[in-house]
């Protein structure tokens, strides 16, 4: 029973979209293009002269084995986010759901890490494992465990997975708790009735009634941790030791506006741009295909 | 009717002396770096030039660490928004150097502007970084500190050793930690800017070359040379100290001062300008000593800088430029530097501030303020102890942190490391090259 309305003529419809194409334009289609065009020029700092180099920027970049190995990085570091945050997510809002009394004092306290701002994020956790003044490394310590994220990357890693999935959980639990309760309780009964354990329930009912809702915050979690992740690493690790926190965000970053190497990090922009398509195209070709709405 | 025109009459008079009086004051702007201690210091500077003449208003800016202060400058100077003068560490230089037309040279500066200027005033170990190969000075230098040994004197007795004990070699710093972790001494041993430190310096102190083209002052075709076999010894006795628990390895920046400072550490390698923070906060004995050097090369040769200089932003008013001009002169007078020099730690950059702190008898009642000098100024600089000038080196001091990072953990061998970072090094500098030929 689809409603379909058809305009005359043309200069309505264009005008009720002008607005949303003059935003994609101005803060997607330009910038993009301003880094498409960047990638094949390598400036000096001060844009006081520049040297237009073809695809050598790229091929500069992919000669680096650090570059390669910062894909690594990325995909280890996305799918730990994204799986633990949202693992957690699920199990928080289950949890809640079930709540008889105080549910809005749960809710509202579990969300509450989400508010904070990723940097602000980092340097919590930071200051908790810190090697001079950590609460967490001091017990770590006692308990005979050397903790040193400044030196072992294992432990770096670790740390910045924390600090990224911890604001995330809280995302997550908000949109898995509205999705748990959107489930109609009558179904979940008539299971009961006919015998269904919890497990049985929410491993055939729940979880696909819950896909959709899966299929949206897998996406946005891989987005978060791809683009928005860098705040939490710049604080923490700077993309060290040697390297075991650099995403590739990170390194468009430090190459970008530490390093001042406006070439390369055009070029590396452009190459995310490239890989998160792609990404999105698997995402909504294949994976979409398992969702029911 | 009569009144309205007075109104009008009175306003516009009023207007036009606004106006005047606002003109009548030059504004230019400064950023920096400096925050806590540092940046009050600055102000005080800033507050004394300012109330000094009734021309030249200078206003200050902290942006944030070296990195994000010269960052915000270039950025600045892309869109046309950019100061008069902005402080740049010795890092960026080279940077600031091949991007003519965007600074004015600072003996121009002072020319053009009429301001009397004498750069041979200056200790020829810091303006020589900052003037060319044909002797011409672009830059002002700032602040300046150098490498040194903080010792606690308190940690040294409970390991069993003597407090004054000669600490002149790495060897002797060697035997000094082996007795302090047989004591127990939970961190024997702590560094501060591991590159700076233990790699640039290194080099001049031992007279050797860290890049080819006397350290990049002669040309943007250098290559780094920081993997000699004197090099890599040293790095692989740094990984030792670390796989046996003698040396604790703290960040890349100067994170290990808190140990130092909270008494944790025995020895550290830190900038002589960690001094007004040591002292502050120190509630131990500490001592200051000369940065050590093995003894196979005969007499230590002399260390290098780190630190800032300040540089005329290109691209403004006569007017401007010639409050700029008298501001940096100010900034270089005797009493200035000299109070700069007793406050902070930082080494007295004119030879006449210097000779004022010593006449003062500020160095006998703080003794071993005056190593930082000494140790600098003890030698005829030779190609190795000039300096660096090398491009994008904020990029390769990240390398070799992380090169490093890994011989600390063990991963790698310090030959391996420090093959690695002059390779990746070096593709950064042919690409520095490229850019700015």
């Amino acid at each position: 029973m689809e409603k379909r309305v058809f305009f005359k003529g043309w200069w309505l419809p264009a005008l009720l979209v002008a607005p949303q194409l003059l935003i994609s334009f101005v803060f997607f289609f330009y910038p993009s293009g301003q880094a498409i065009w960047n990638s094949l020029f390598l400036p000096d700092p001060f844009g006081l002269k520049t040297e237009f180099v073809g695809l050598d920027n790229f091929r500069f970049l992919l000669s680096d084995p650090y570059y390669l190995a910062s894909f690594k990085t990325t995909i280890i570091f996305s799918t730990a986010v994204s799986v633990s945050s949202m693992a957690l997510g699920l199990y928080l809002a289950a949890l809640a759901d079930r709540l008889i009394k105080g549910a809005g004092v749960y809710q509202t306290l579990l969300i509450w890490p989400y508010a904070i701002a990723p940097a602000i994020a980092g340097v919590l956790w930071l200051f908790m494992f810190n090697g001079n003044i950590g609460l967490a490394s001091y017990y770590l310590k006692a308990l005979g465990y050397e903790w040193n994220h400044t030196l072992k990357g294992d432990q770096a890693m670790f740390l910045v997975i924390l600090a990224s999935s911890w604001g995330r959980i809280s995302y997550n639990f908000l949109f898995f708790l509205a999705g748990l309760q959107a489930i109609p309780k009558s179904i979940i009964e008539a299971a009961a009735i006919d015998g269904a354990s919890f497990w049985k329930r929410f491993g055939t009912i729940v979880i696909p009634l819950l896909s959709p809702i899966t299929f949206f915050l897998l996406v946005v979690n891989i987005v978060y941790a791809f683009f928005d992740t860098f705040g939490v690493i710049h604080t923490i690790t700077s993309g060290g030791p040697e390297q075991s926190t650099t995403i590739l965000v990170y390194k468009l970053f430090s190459d970008g506006f530490v390093s001042q190497d406006l070439g390369s990090s055009a070029a590396q922009s452009v190459i995310l741009l490239v890989l998160v398509g792609i990404l999105t195209v698997i995402q909504f070709k294949y994976i979409e295909r398992k969702v029911h709405y | 009717m009569k009144t309205i025109k007075a109104i009008i009459a009175s306003l516009a008079l009023f207007a036009m002396f606004a106006g005047t009086s606002a003109q009548a004051k030059v504004e230019i702007q400064w950023w920096h770096a400096f925050g806590g201690r540092l940046g009050e210091l600055l102000d005080e500077q800033v507050n004394k030039f300012n109330a000094s003449q009734d021309k030249y208003t200078v206003v200050h800016t902290r942006k944030g660490n070296y990195s994000e202060t010269l960052n915000a400058g270039i950025a600045a100077f892309r869109a046309g928004q950019h100061p008069n003068i902005l402080m740049v560490f010795e890092v960026g230089t080279a940077s600031l150097m091949a991007a003519k037309g965007a600074y004015v040279p600072m003996y121009q500066l002072m020319k053009d502007a009429g301001q009397r200027f004498n750069p041979n005033g200056f200790v020829s170990a810091v303006s020589g970084y900052y003037t060319t190969t044909d002797g011409k000075m672009l830059s002002m230098p700032y602040n300046s500190s150098t490498p040194v040994l903080w010792v606690n004197k308190d940690l040294m007795k409970k390991a069993g050793l003597d407090p004054e004990m000669d600490l002149s070699t790495w060897k002797r710093v060697g035997n000094a930690l082996d007795a302090a972790k047989a004591k127990g001494i939970d961190m024997p041993f702590c560094t501060c800017w591991h590159s700076w430190v233990h790699l640039e310096n290194f080099s001049a102190y031992h007279n050797i070359p860290f890049a080819s083209k006397s350290n990049g002052f002669a040309g943007l075709d250098t290559e780094l040379a920081f993997n000699s076999p004197v090099h890599i010894k040293h790095i692989q006795t740094l990984g030792k100290w670390a796989q046996e628990g003698k040396f604790k390895y703290m960040g890349r920046r100067n994170e290990a001062g808190k140990n130092f400072r909270a008494g944790e550490c025995m020895l550290m390698t830190e900038s002589s300008a960690g001094y007004a923070g040591i002292k502050k906060e120190a509630k131990f004995e500490f001592g200051i000593r000369h940065l050590p050097y093995y003894g196979a090369t005969e007499a230590p040769q002399n260390t290098i800088i780190g630190g800032s200089s300040l540089w005329a932003l290109s691209g403004k008013s006569k007017e401007e430029n010639k409050a700029t001009a008298a501001f940096l002169a100010f900034l270089s007078r005797t009493d200035i530097q000299a109070k700069w020099h007793q406050d902070t730690g930082y080494l007295g950059v004119t030879t006449a501030a210097a000779k004022a702190t010593k006449k003062s008898g500020f160095y006998k009642s703080n003794p071993g303020t005056d190593l930082a000098g000494i140790q600098m100024m003890r030698n005829k600089v030779t190609q190795n102890s000039k300096g660096l000038r090398l491009g994008s080196f904020d990029q390769i001091r990240g390398i070799i942190d992380e090169e490093m990072e890994g011989v600390y953990n063990g991963t790698k061998t310090a030959q391996v490391a420090l093959d690695s970072a002059v390779k990746r090094g070096n593709v950064l500098l042919r690409r520095f090259e490229r850019a700015n030929k």
